[in-house]
């Protein structure tokens, strides 16, 4: 009984997963490719390449009108044996620079790609500030002569009062009461 | 000294807050056109009316081009055909259209029952003169000067006001120009 309830269980689960993963599958178009090197290169740049309606999906990922048109012209480009640098090149010259996941290096670019770099280093330079503080700090918790001098007259002049404490217990009993 | 280093890291929270303030009001859809001042490219594909033939960009006649890419899937189209064909009487410029990823008998059944605006619409049923032309989706509207240079691209719904600020300064400036034998 608990067996068969378990096997239920678990052929709903392996068919909920299936639909799931076959909803998931979002572009429809078949390609052909030639070789398997063509067809790294096809799924390397539609992941590298940006859906300009929904800016934060690849062409690989996306099912919009422009990004299956663009999968077309990308999987043209490559059959007429265009090289990864001039597809690129093309769709930037059609669609700008944002169509790229990774922004080239231009003079527009730079805080993007040297920003963090710099902001670690800065981070490095604080840290080393502080770092190098501290040492200066520990040494002035040293007492100077004139500091030591007021210790020990402090000092004495506290074990003054416990000695004449001592003396008359009674009377401090008294102030106590 | 040490007071304005104390202060620093407030500073520096204001201003980043100054500069994200101001991306929330920014409008992610409103992206250049990498194509502005590059010549319309070349093409060769068939029309809705002759969906036999091919037409390249030596068909596209007239000293100013406008070039609207439009489908029966997008409803923001519908929106502006009134318009559009209002547009197309204008002699000024002359109006062409683009039909993006559509299909033939629904598009030319459009253009029957809503009119034509367009001299010939040039049927892109792939989407690959878009994607040369760097279009995100329809409608979309593109000037074209006397030399055949792309002035400029349109993303949206054409109407009077759109026109009025978006795309009248730039016929007469197009205009002025070639008067001055630009």
């Amino acid at each position: 009984m608990m067996l068969s309830r378990f096997l239920f269980f678990l052929a709903m689960l392996a068919t909920s997963t299936f639909m799931v993963s076959t909803v998931h599958a979002a572009p429809v178009e078949t390609f052909q490719f030639k070789d398997e090197v063509t067809k790294v290169r096809f799924q390397a740049l539609s992941r590298e390449l940006r859906c300009p309606k929904c800016q934060n999906q690849n062409l690989a990922d996306s099912n919009s009108t422009v990004a299956s048109a663009m999968r077309l012209e990308l999987y043209n480009l490559l059959v007429e044996g265009k090289a990864d640098i001039e597809i690129v090149n093309i769709m930037v010259s059609s669609y700008g620079e944002f169509v790229l996941y990774r922004p080239r290096v231009t003079s527009l670019t730079y805080i993007l790609w040297f920003g963090p770099a710099l902001l670690i280093l800065i981070g490095i330079i604080v840290v080393i500030i502080i770092v190098r503080k501290k040492p200066a700090t520990k040494e002035s918790l040293a007492l100077d002569n004139k500091q030591q001098e007021k210790l020990n007259q402090l000092l004495q002049r506290d074990s003054n009062v416990a000695a004449s404490n001592k003396a008359s217990p009674n009377e401090t009993k008294q102030e106590k009461e | 000294m040490n007071k304005i280093i104390r202060f620093l890291p407030l500073i520096l929270v204001i201003a980043l807050g100054v500069v994200l303030y101001r991306g929330l009001s920014l409008n992610p859809a409103e992206m250049p056109s990498a194509l502005v001042g590059n010549p319309m490219p070349n093409f060769a594909l068939p029309t809705l009316a002759n969906p036999n033939g091919t037409v390249t960009k030596a068909d596209l006649k007239g000293d100013i081009v406008l070039l609207n890419v439009w489908a029966t899937w997008c409803p923001t189209c519908k929106y502006e055909h009134p318009y559009l064909f209002e547009l197309s009487k204008d002699p000024q410029f002359k109006l062409y259209g683009i039909n993006y990823k559509d299909e033939l008998v629904a598009a030319n059944e459009w253009l029957t029952h809503y009119e034509d605006p367009y001299v010939f619409s040039i049927f892109d049923k792939d989407g690959l003169l878009g994607v040369k032309l760097g279009v995100f989706g329809a409608p979309e509207t593109f000037v074209i000067d006397h030399h055949g240079i792309i002035r400029k691209r349109f993303a949206g719904a054409l109407d009077l006001r759109v026109w009025r600020k978006e795309f009248e300064p730039l016929i007469n400036q197009i205009i002025a120009e070639k008067q001055a034998g630009k």
